[in-house]
């Protein structure tokens, strides 16, 4: 027998693409290491293999947006001794919770011919809306690197090395010439947090805001900065209400500038 | 004999979703493949939408295959606006697609299909004897991200594809600093496919009617017309006429069938059957030497279809970075107007069909999302009835197993076609 235990991984999926969870089999030079190091208890993407609870470890992706999915979590909670979001869906709703600003029904009858046959709320909400949440790790998708730090810092009994600035940051740091200063492009890079490594910028494209609101997020000085370069304020409803369209304060944003627009 | 077989949830498919078969005595009398991945509402979403967000937006429908769903979407848009990629746009469109294919066909193959033949529960378990084999498939894999990321900028929901073409065109020095392992791994996937050709393949097929895109010249990406095993030839724009989306009541998955014919199949195996003259001499060659040609029906060789499209595209790959010309300008403009415009692209699981209607305000009105694993359901349905006599005189546990490769041949995306797997093979 080996002389330690490994700690058991669970990796659980609500709503959402599987982008996230797919971060971590894109972990191609550490996969078979990280296995290693953890017992991969439930992950029925990679495994029919499928341990009973307690885990030490969950990852959760998805958002929560079906009468089952409320239940399945607070399952899912009770088995798992630390739980951690991971991407824009789990941390933030996603972008299906757009329907939160217009209305599920009328969303239902455009894809689906008869509605009665699908069970649904009228919201997609945040995990962190449902159960504690120990730790967020943002993104549409997470990077894996920082998915990838998480995992090690846990395993090692640290907090793990997130970065809390902007991605304005980032793009300083890589030597990214300011798109919103130089070709007057939209940006959301002032108010999203960092993690991506602010590669909407070296694409020569501003930021979408993938990663989220960064904790001091001054969405009304940007949108007055978006406003003087010559955006409508429809254009900026609609970025703030994207992948993030529930995390404020980019859901008051969207808001605010959509109702203006309304007039 | 009454006997219930039960699997919770179906794995190694990316997606939430059940399956149930019943049975009377020895015969089947229904078999339900139950997708419950909650309905996301993209074409709902999607209106009032600028039409410069639909790559993006639709991206999120998939994280394994999302330069499809950004292709299909960029194709649309440009329909709409009369706007065709020039030769450079193209290749550069090609070899982004080539890195998803990769990935994808990459990520079945190794980690999700070949688990079945060897008998293991999963990749992981599958390294200790044949760790060989797993590490290869990873390093293939990761070419093929690698190609998403120079390009795209990450491997999941990349942020360079623009309606009209690119926001940043590649250097040639960035993409020359893939070729070292593009051509290693070119070489890795010909292994590959000699390895896949001498796995056990269960003796099954089916009188399928294949659908796929055909181009006069190439192996089909993002053109083409819809083409299929019993005669159909028809432009992309006449989709809707000839496929018809059926909801039914225990999937949150739309079930498509051709009209006045039924279920359909398309995806690797179609691909292969409808354009194996259409591969690059590369491709042809190492099908030959593993024995692997056309026609095949048997849906369970569908992993040696990709194995033989990894290698085309880490062919492909390769002769447009030898040839590469960064596009100038990056990206087309694109007129405003009041139009309708229609897309179909190969994703790595089959035909993506998106049509949009764009309002002369540049907002999307109307959004149709087609996506291919709603399209191969009813197949993967009516294979599994065709099996399940076989599965009543087996083992349970072997049953249960045979059933799930079954609905793995097709890598259901069910993220995808919901807008999947518990099985239950239940008796009466």
């Amino acid at each position: 027998m080996s002389a330690r235990r490994r700690p058991k991984l669970a990796v659980w999926k609500f709503a959402s693409c599987d982008g996230c969870q797919l971060s971590l089999l894109d972990c191609e030079d550490e996969l078979l290491e990280l296995a290693g190091e953890v017992a991969i208890a439930y992950f029925p993407e990679a495994s029919r293999a499928m341990q009973a609870g307690p885990y030490d470890l969950s990852l959760v992706e998805g958002s929560i947006s079906t009468p089952e999915d409320a239940e399945r979590i607070r399952k899912v909670r009770e088995q798992s001794r630390t739980l951690v979001t991971i991407g824009a869906c789990a941390t933030a709703g996603g972008v299906q919770a757009l329907r939160n600003f217009q209305g599920v029904a009328a969303f239902m009858s455009i894809v689906y011919a008869r509605p009665d046959y699908i069970s649904t709320l009228a919201s997609s909400t945040a995990i962190a809306d449902h159960v504690p949440v120990d730790l967020e790790l943002r993104g549409c998708p997470v990077s894996k690197h920082q998915l990838l730090e998480l995992i090690n810092a846990w395993l090692n009994g640290r907090r793990p090395n997130l970065a809390s600035h902007s991605v304005c940051v980032e793009c300083k740091l890589r030597g990214t010439v300011c798109v919103m200063v130089a070709q007057g492009s939209a940006c959301l890079g002032p108010v999203t947090q960092a993690g991506c490594g602010a590669i909407c910028p070296a694409c020569g494209r501003g930021c979408y805001g993938c990663f989220g609101p960064q904790d001091t997020a001054n969405t009304d000085s940007l949108g007055e900065a978006w406003l003087r370069a010559g955006e409508s304020r429809a254009a900026l409803a609609r970025v703030f209400h994207s992948f993030n369209a529930a995390a404020e304060p980019f859901a008051s944003a969207g808001s605010k500038y959509g109702q203006d627009d309304n007039g | 004999m009454a006997r219930t077989i039960t699997v919770d949830c179906l794995t190694r498919v990316e997606g939430a979703g059940a399956l149930t078969i019943r049975f009377d005595g020895d015969k089947v009398c229904e078999v339900k493949l139950r997708i419950f991945e909650p309905p996301r509402f993209f074409e709902g979403l999607l209106r009032g939408r600028a039409r410069e967000e639909a790559p993006d937006i639709t991206a999120r429908i998939c994280g394994i295959c999302p330069v499809a769903y950004q292709m299909s979407a960029c194709h649309a848009i440009e329909d709409a606006a009369g706007v065709h990629m020039d030769e450079r746009l193209r290749s550069l469109r090609r070899l982004l697609y080539c890195g998803e294919w990769i990935a994808s066909h990459c990520l079945h193959m190794f980690l999700l299909h070949a688990p079945d033949f060897l008998g293991y529960p999963d990749a992981i378990a599958m390294a200790g004897e044949h760790g060989h084999l797993v590490r290869r498939g990873l390093r293939m894999k990761k070419a093929g991200n690698a190609i998403m990321s120079v390009i795209g900028g990450r491997e999941v929901h990349p942020v360079n594809v623009k309606v009209g073409g690119f926001y940043r065109a590649p250097t040639p020095k960035d993409l020359q600093a893939l070729l070292p392992e593009l051509i290693w791994a070119r070489d890795a996937a010909v292994e590959t496919l000699v390895d896949f050709a001498g796995f056990e393949f269960p003796d099954f097929e089916r009188d399928y009617e294949f659908v796929a895109l055909r181009h006069p010249r190439d192996y089909p990406f993002c053109e083409g017309r819809i083409v299929s095993s019993a005669g159909l030839d028809i432009d992309v724009r006449d989709y809707e006429d000839t496929f018809e989306e059926q909801q039914v009541a225990h999937s949150t998955a739309l079930h498509s069938v051709i009209r006045g014919r039924g279920g359909y199949v398309c995806g690797p195996l179609a691909r292969f059957n409808l354009n194996f003259d259409r591969l690059r001499p590369a491709a042809r060659a190492a099908a030959a030497r593993a024995g692997v040609g056309v026609p095949c029906h048997n849906p369970f060789k569908s992993i040696l279809a990709r194995a033989v499209e990894v290698i085309q595209a880490f062919d492909e790959a390769i002769a447009i970075i030898d040839s590469y010309r960064p596009p100038a300008p990056a990206a087309l403009d694109l007129p405003q107007g009041a139009a309708t415009g229609y897309g179909c692209t190969e994703a790595p699981r089959g035909l993506l069909y998106h049509r949009y209607a764009v309002a002369a305000d540049g907002l999307i009105r109307e959004a149709r999302i087609v996506p291919p694993t709603a399209q191969n359901q009813k197949s993967i349905e009516a294979d599994l009835y065709s099996i399940a006599a076989r599965l009543a005189d087996m083992p349970h546990e072997a049953a249960t197993w045979l059933a799930e490769q079954t609905v793995r041949n097709y890598d259901p995306c069910i993220s995808c076609s919901t807008h999947f797997l518990k099985l239950e093979i239940e008796p009466r």
